[in-house]
């Protein structure tokens, strides 16, 4: 059979129903494998579109996101994606066209060093140099993504390999003898972890986006709720636990909020589960929890003590350790009344910076108000994915989120324009679900191309555009720690979001008015096919509270 | 008040230590095996670069096993947490085993190759610390004379000090490779 016959039918035994890509010269055997291969193909119209597609896919649904571009440009226009992938720890596999082998290293029509250049982005990569590998090295992806942390994985096949002949058995032997993620943890470190959560008075748990990638969001539940546990997340696992509950102090970090961080700057014990202690949510890391210990949950080992030091590490999967430990903890029959005294200094704190903001009193719309109409218009059940700068946090403040896999967005690399093609991707994974993209007037330009991916491909997403006509974070830093002086941040108002909305082919509408915008939004929702929704709002309103850059939790503004 | 817990249930948070993260300020000699495949190398470079971490001295080359090759590195273990280092490298896919080798328990060497400059006569002189260091003369000409010394580096640090003032041409030397002591494999 074709080494690309067999690519495909790989794809299909790794459970894959749709692949997001372009096609070039160098994997146009691929893309002929593909034509009548049994698995639906998404045209994109840009490789980092179909790059954060299959991350979308990937993060709505669980499974491995999977995405093709031919060598040289194609496959350098999908490095932004994989770099999103890395820093998320996004399932995805990356299949790369690759000049011909007797043409590698002579700077041949459209080649370009595509592992090489990747290195230090992916979980794993690989060239093909021999064609009866191919099958073993596509599951291998596949295995190494999804196993252990995932992420992106990268097979690059220089052109001539596609082609050849090879016999195909299914199910290769994987041949991986230096990965072997650990699951279960250690018996002794969890039953010290159950201890000092029992004999903690300042007790948090701050969870993150490890628990929705493990799948373990009822377990760390579970967990929280077998004692009176305050509970933080990180922007990357809102869901994890859900929002309206007595024990939610809110998410924590640069833009979270004061309760979650001043419980953390005062506890005594910190339970980290799938969170990776990021600049964004430590601040200064020397003032960070000054009087914690640390008990740190994690897949990948090198995580614990990389940025904070452990007390307790415990290595594996959290849908494995946290029921072990819920179950520790419950044997030691601990006294709940313990908490009193936390609990109600976490109450004053809460009752004293609530999360809030200032309507207008005329028909201007404030940008929280208009997430908190997207929440209203979706009854909290959408998908939301989102773009990067003050849109984004404002979702992530004023919508809360109740379930895991409903919040999308890029955190660890901050990729504008990531969330029109994760909304793509996300739909295809969940046809019958209403997704929302988030976006920013400045995001959605880099990828708006998708557009058409969306109305060829009859993928109905909503794009609920946040337009302040400017470059709104960068202006809020500006304003904040630059002496208001506004460089290179105005937007001006190019384009009419109406019109080109129209010339893709899809439904533009626009609000400008408080009084409307919910009827607008429901509208927009019920009108089949993609959407796009351009919202005027604020021009100048700032995301509060603010850590600053570099400060501690202590010096929260705002 | 509620009553106190079983005691075997009590433990003061202040008893928790902190695990691994910390410098260890020496000299670590990491032993690597990896998979003899393409690009294992410089997946192995690039991330002791991206990750700031130095490499002082790398040795690479084949073993027994014709899939695998064994790569020695040394790194400052005052400069960068040495459990990290580990930890990032066990993310590679390729690598297989990794051992932070105790000084006591292992036997060190490095090759190194001095060209030094014999013009005036001193050709004696210098072959005379040459066979003190056990080193070997391999190449004469009119104005050198080039010395392999095996050692370990502190070795090869003595000698190159003596001959520096004889006017040291080049220095080549191998970066270290190792192996524990006794029967326990490396
Ligand atoms: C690809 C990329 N380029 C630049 C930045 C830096 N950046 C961060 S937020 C931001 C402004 C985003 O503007 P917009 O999309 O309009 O969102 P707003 O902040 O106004 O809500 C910029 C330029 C980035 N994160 N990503």
């Amino acid at each position: 059979m074709r080494a690309v016959d067999a690519i495909v039918e790989c794809l299909k035994a790794e459970g894959v129903d749709t692949v997001f890509g372009i096609p070039g010269g160098a994997n146009l055997p691929t893309y002929d494998a593909l034509y009548d291969g049994g698995v639906r193909h998404i045209l994109c119209r840009h490789e980092q579109g179909a790059g954060h597609a299959a991350e979308g896919y990937a993060k709505a649904s669980g499974r491995v996101g999977v995405a093709l571009a031919t060598s040289g440009p194609g496959a350098t226009n999908l490095t932004t994606a994989i770099a999103d992938a890395v820093m998320d720890s996004v399932p995805c596999v990356f299949i790369t066209g690759q000049v011909r082998t007797d043409m590698l290293g002579t700077d041949g029509f459209q080649e370009a060093d595509v592992t090489g250049i990747t290195m230090p982005i992916v979980k794993h990569s690989s060239m093909i140099r021999d064609p009866r590998d191919i099958p073993r090295e596509i599951h291998e992806a596949f295995h190494i993504a999804r196993t252990g942390r995932p992420g992106p994985v990268l097979v690059d096949i220089p052109q001539d390999l596609s082609r050849a002949d090879i016999d195909y058995e299914p199910n290769p032997a994987l041949q991986l003898p230096g990965y072997q993620p650990k699951s279960e943890g250690n018996v002794k470190q969890i039953r010290l972890a159950a201890k000092a959560l029992a004999n903690a008075r300042r007790p948090v748990i701050y969870a993150g986006g490890g628990v929705v990638s493990a799948e373990a969001a009822a377990e760390l539940t579970e967990l929280c709720t077998s004692d009176r546990f305050p509970v933080t997340l990180t922007i990357m696992g809102l869901g994890a636990f859900p929002a309206p509950h007595e024990q939610w102090l809110g998410w924590l970090g640069m833009h979270g909020t004061r309760a979650a961080n001043y419980a953390m700057d005062e506890a005594d014990l910190i339970c980290a589960i799938g969170a990776r202690f990021d600049d964004r949510v430590t601040g200064k890391l020397a003032e960070f929890a000054p009087r914690a210990k640390f008990i740190h949950i994690d897949v990948d080992p090198a995580e614990i003590s990389k940025n904070v030091p452990a007390h307790i590490p415990i290595v594996g999967d959290a849908k494995r350790i946290l029921p072990k430990l819920v179950r520790e903890y419950r044997a030691l029959e601990a006294d709940s009344s313990r908490l009193d005294a936390w609990w109600e200094r976490i109450h004053g704190w809460q009752e004293r910076y609530p999360l809030t903001y200032e309507d207008s009193d005329d028909e201007e719309i404030k940008p929280q108000f208009m997430i908190e109409a997207i929440h209203e218009a979706t009854g909290g059940e959408a998908i939301i994915t989102s773009d990067v700068g003050q849109h984004q946090m404002w979702t992530a403040q004023y919508y809360p989120f109740s379930a895991p896999r409903r919040w999308i967005n890029s955190g660890g690399l901050g990729t504008m324009g990531f969330g029109l093609p994760a909304a793509l991707g996300a739909q295809v994974a969940n046809p019958e679900a209403t997704v929302v993209c988030v976006a920013g007037d400045g995001s959605l330009p880099m990828n708006v191309q998708e557009l058409a991916t969306c109305v060829m491909e009859d993928i109905p997403v909503k794009v609920f555009l946040m337009n302040n006509f400017y470059l709104g974070m960068v202006r809020q830093w500006q304003e904040l720690f630059w002496g208001r002086r506004y460089s290179a941040v105005d937007m001006g108002t190019s384009p009419d979001w109406v019109k080109l909305a129209d010339a893709f082919g899809a439904t533009g509408l626009r609000a400008t008015e408080k009084s409307t915008l919910l009827d607008t939004m429901r509208q927009a929702i019920e009108t089949p096919g993609p959407v796009v929704l351009d919202v005027h709002v604020s021009k100048e309103e700032n995301v509060y509270p603010m850590i600053p850059a570099g400060a501690a939790a202590r010096d929260m503004v705002g | 008040m509620a009553e106190e817990p079983a005691a075997s249930d009590v433990l003061s948070l202040d008893e928790l230590e902190a695990v691994s993260g910390a410098r260890t300020g020496r000299r670590h000699l990491l032993s690597v095996l990896v998979e003899n495949k393409p690009g294992v190398l410089a997946r192995i470079a690039g991330l002791f670069s991206r990750r700031g971490f130095n490499i002082e001295t790398l040795a690479v080359g084949p073993t027994d096993d014709p899939t695998v090759s064994r790569i020695t590195l040394t790194v400052d273990g005052a400069a960068h947490p040495i459990d990290q280092v580990t930890k990032q490298l066990h993310k590679l896919v390729n690598v297989l085993k990794i051992r932070d080798l105790d000084p006591d328990e292992t036997v060190t060497r490095e090759l190194a190759l001095f060209k030094v400059s014999a013009d005036d006569g001193r050709r004696a002189e210098i072959v005379g610390v040459a066979d003190i260091f056990r080193g070997k003369v391999i190449d004469v000409s009119k104005r050198s004379v080039t010395v392999e010394i095996t050692g370990t580096g502190a070795k090869i640090e003595a000698f190159e000090e003596l001959v520096r003032p004889f006017g040291l041409v080049e220095l080549v030397r191998t970066g270290e490779t190792a192996v524990t002591r006794g029967r326990l494999v490396t």
